[in-house]
C-alpha cells in the first residue's frame, strides 16, 4: 500500500525570503561590480562594452602586482607573529582563579577600540615630535621616522596589528585549550610525556579546529587591511604601505577610474576566496579521511 | 629521587594515617585511613559516586598530593614523589589516546619518552599488540577505534613498561558496550594472572568489583568501611552500607532493640548468639533476603507491597510494623497467601550506630 503524493514545486516560496534577501545584499551590489568591470565610460552616463580588457590590464599592471606582493607580504608577517604569539599567551594564561577574568579582560581590551582610533593612538604614538613611541626612540638615539624611512612604517604598522589583533588569536586558543579535559594531562604526566610532547600531541590537535578559524580571520582582516594604514601611513612613504585596499580606493575614488577598479575588486576578492580555500583545505585534510566513531571526551 | 627499575616491578602499598581535605573545602574528602595492599594483589574500591575513591585512586597515583599521611611503595615513601617517579600506570574513566598518532605509536609513545632503545621499543609494542589483540590496526589511528580497543590501548601504555609497579584503573568500563565489559574483565584477568601486577580498580558497580578483585575495598562518605573478599562482604557486612550496597536486593537492615541474648524487633524476641550489653547505641539487626523464610503461619505476619520476578527468584517486597523488608524466594516455591517471616538466626548481623556488633569496632 502506498500513499499518494500530490507533486508540485510550491515548497520552493518558502525559499524565497532567503533569496530576496541575499539578492539585495550580496548579489545585486557584485552585479553592478561586475558591470562596470565590463564597460568604459567617457561620463554623461554612457557605457562602451570592453569584455575583458580590465581583467587584462590589471593582471599584467606592474602597480597590481606590486600592490599584491606587499599585501601578500603584510599577511603573512602577520600570521607569522600573530599564530605562534596567541599560541604562546594562550598556553602561559591562567586556567582557574580570579586571574582568569582579569586575563580575559585585558586580552579583549584591544579588539573593543575602533579601527581608526586605533590608526589614530598609533599616528600619535609614533610622531617623532610628540608621540611616546617615536619621541621616546628618539632621545634613545634611535633615528626612527614612520613617515620616512620604508622599514619604520612596517615595523609601525605590524606592530599595531600585533597589539590590536593578536588578542583574537589568543582568545580562541584559549577557548580550545580549556576545553580540553584534565585526564589528557593527566595519562600524559603517567606515560613520563615532556611540555613539549604534551603540546605536540595533547594541545596543538586539540586546539587545531579554533586555530583554523584564527589562522582565516586573521588572513582575511590583515589583508583586507585599509583603516589603519590609511590612518598611520596614507599608504607612504612613497607607495611602501600602499596594499590592494589602498591601492584601490585610490583608483576607484582618487582617479574615478571605475572599470579597471571594478575588475580589481573582483580579482581581489577572488584572491581571498582562493587563498582561504586552501587554508581550509590544507588544515582539514587530515579530517577527511576519517571519521570518529569511538567514545572518550572530545 | 626515582624508584629502582625492576624486571618484574610490583610494589605492595600501604596507606598511614592518610587523609585528605581539597582547599576550601570545609570537609575531609577522604577521612583518615589505614591500608596495606599486598604485592601482586587485585583490589577493587567499591563505592557510591562521591565516596572518594577516585580522589584515593589519585592519590596513590601522585596526581594529587594528600593533606595528611603517607603513601608507601615497598616501603619507601612515595608521597612526595610525582606521578612520573612512581611507576605507575593508570587507566582513565574515559579512554585517552592521542588522537594523531597511530595505534602503535600510541603504545610506543611512553617508552620513547623514557628513552629507551628503538628495537627494544618495536619488541615490546608487537608483544603488547599481540596480547591485546590490536595487531591489525596498529597502523590505524588511534582516533578510529571504538571505545573498548581505545581502552585498550590506555591500558597497552601501561603493559608495554618493565617499569610498572601498579596499574590503577578508575572506572575502565564506564563507556564500554555491556557486552564487551565481560570480555575485556576476562582479558584484564588474563592480564593480571600474567604479569601479577598489582591491579587497583575503582568502581561503583558491585559485579565488576567482586569478579575483579582478591580483596574488595568498600568505601562510604570519605571512609574504608570494610576491606575484605566478596564472600566476607556478602556474609559478614561490617558496616550496614556495605550490606545494603553489596547483594542484590541489599541486606535487610530494621531497627530493633536488645535485651541481653535477645533483639526485639516489632514487639518479637529473636534470640541472638551472644548477650548483648545495652548501650545507649542505635541498634539495628541486618539479615539477607536469602535468609528470610516464608510460611503460612510461623513468624511474624508480613504486609506483602510487590512482588518482582528476577528469573530464578522472585522478590517479595512486603512491610512488618512500618519497615520495609525484601525476601528472596527461589523460583517454583510457592508464596502463601497471608504469609509470615522468620530469620535464620545464624545469619542475623547485629549493628550499633552503623557498626557490626562484634567486629571489635563499633561496640
Amino acid at each position: 500500500m502506498s500513499i499518494q503524493k500530490i507533486q508540485n514545486n510550491k515548497a520552493w516560496f518558502l525559499v524565497m525570503p532567503v533569496l530576496i534577501l541575499v539578492g539585495i545584499s550580496a548579489i545585486i551590489p557584485l552585479m553592478t561590480v561586475v558591470n562596470y568591470s565590463v564597460q568604459d565610460t567617457f561620463g554623461n552616463n554612457e557605457f562602451y562594452w570592453v569584455g575583458t580588457e580590465w581583467f587584462q590590464e590589471i593582471l599584467v599592471s606592474e602597480r597590481f602586482h606590486n600592490a599584491l606582493l606587499r599585501t601578500l607580504l603584510f599577511s603573512g608577517l602577520i600570521l607569522a607573529i600573530e599564530i605562534p604569539l596567541g599560541i604562546l599567551i594562550a598556553l602561559a594564561m591562567p586556567k582557574r582563579g580570579w586571574s582568569v577574568s582579569v586575563c580575559l579582560v585585558l586580552m579583549a581590551l584591544p579588539l573593543l577600540i575602533p579601527w581608526n582610533v586605533v590608526g589614530t593612538i598609533w599616528q600619535v604614538f609614533g610622531r617623532v615630535d610628540i608621540g611616546l613611541l617615536g619621541h621616546g626612540l628618539a632621545s634613545l638615539g634611535i633615528d626612527y621616522n614612520y613617515t620616512q624611512n620604508i622599514l619604520d612604517a612596517w615595523l609601525t604598522l605590524i606592530l599595531m596589528d600585533v597589539w590590536h589583533w593578536t588578542s583574537l588569536v589568543v582568545l580562541l586558543c584559549y577557548s580550545g585549550l580549556v576545553s580540553i579535559p584534565e585526564v589528557y594531562y593527566q595519562a600524559a604526566r603517567i606515560d613520563g610525556a615532556s611540555r613539549w610532547a604534551v603540546f605536540r600531541f595533547i594541545q596543538l590537535p586539540k586546539i587545531k579546529r579554533v586555530l583554523l578559524i584564527a589562522v582565516l580571520l586573521r588572513f582575511m582582516d590583515s589583508f583586507m587591511i585599509y583603516t589603519e594604514p590609511f590612518v598611520v601611513t596614507g599608504g607612504g612613504p612613497g607607495n611602501a604601505t600602499t596594499f590592494l585596499s589602498i591601492d584601490l580606493v585610490q583608483m576607484a575614488l582618487g582617479q574615478f577610474d571605475l572599470g579597471p577598479a571594478a575588475a580589481m575588486s573582483l580579482i581581489y576578492f577572488l584572491i581571498i576566496l582562493l587563498v582561504c580555500w586552501v587554508f581550509y583545505t590544507v588544515m582539514t585534510s587530515y579530517d577527511d579521511d576519517e571519521k570518529s566513531n569511538g567514545g572518550g571526551p572530545q | 629521587m626515582a624508584l629502582d627499575n625492576k624486571k618484574l616491578a610490583m610494589a605492595s602499598i600501604q596507606l598511614q594515617s592518610l587523609a585528605h581535605r581539597y582547599p576550601s573545602a570545609p570537609d575531609y574528602a577522604l577521612n583518615s585511613m589505614q591500608q596495606n595492599w599486598s604485592d601482586g594483589g587485585a583490589y577493587a574500591l567499591l563505592g557510591p559516586s562521591g565516596c572518594g575513591k577516585t580522589t584515593l585512586l589519585n592519590i596513590i597515583s601522585g596526581l594529587l598530593r594528600p593533606s595528611e599521611g603517607r603513601v608507601l611503595f615497598d616501603n619507601v615513601d612515595v608521597t612526595n614523589l610525582t606521578t612520573e617517579q612512581r611507576n605507575i600506570a593508570q587507566v582513565f574513566q574515559f579512554p585517552v589516546v592521542y588522537d594523531t598518532m597511530t595505534v602503535a605509536d600510541n603504545l610506543a609513545f611512553p617508552l620513547r619518552n623514557r628513552g629507551i632503545a628503538k628495537n627494544e621499543i618495536e619488541k615490546r609494542v608487537a608483544d603488547a599488540l599481540q596480547m591485546l589483540d590490536l595487531q591489525d590496526r596498529a597502523n590505524d589511528r588511534a582516533r578510529l577505534l571504538s571505545a573498548d580497543d581505545k581502552q585498550k590501548i590506555s591500558l597497552g601504555r601501561g603493559l608495554v613498561r618493565t617499569d610498572v609497579q601498579a596499574i590503577l584503573f578508575d572506572e575502565p568500563l564506564t563507556v564500554i558496550d555491556p557486552h564487551l565489559k565481560w570480555q575485556l574483565r576476562t582479558e584484564l584477568k588474563k592480564i593480571h594472572q600474567r604479569f601479577q601486577h598489582t591491579m587497583i580498580y575503582v568502581t561503583h558497580d558491585q559485579t565488576e568489583a567482586l569478579t575483579f578483585a582478591d580483596q574488595v575495598i568498600v568505601m562510604y562518605e570519605g571512609a574504608v568501611v570494610q576491606v575484605g573478599t566478596p564472600q566476607q562482604l556478602f556474609e559478614t557486612p561490617e558496616h550496614t552500607f556495605v550490606g545494603k550496597f553489596i547483594g542484590s536486593p541489599g541486606m535487610n537492615v530494621l531497627p530493633c532493640e536488645v535485651d541481653e541474648s535477645y533483639a526485639i524487633f516489632a514487639g518479637k524476641r529473636i534470640l541472638l548468639d551472644r548477650t548483648i550489653e545495652k548501650t545507649t547505641a542505635r541498634f539495628e539487626l541486618g539479615i539477607r533476603p536469602e535468609h528470610i523464610k516464608l510460611s503460612p503461619s510461623v513468624g511474624m505476619p508480613l504486609t506483602v507491597t510487590a512482588l518482582e520476578d528476577v528469573g530464578r527468584h522472585v522478590i517479595v517486597r512486603g512491610e512488618i510494623a512500618g519497615t520495609q523488608l525484601s525476601i528472596l524466594v527461589n523460583d517454583g516455591v510457592a508464596i502463601p497467601e497471608n504469609p509470615c517471616v522468620s530469620f535464620d538466626s545464624a545469619h542475623i548481623n547485629l549493628y550499633a550506630d552503623d557498626y557490626r556488633v562484634g567486629s571489635g569496632r563499633g561496640d
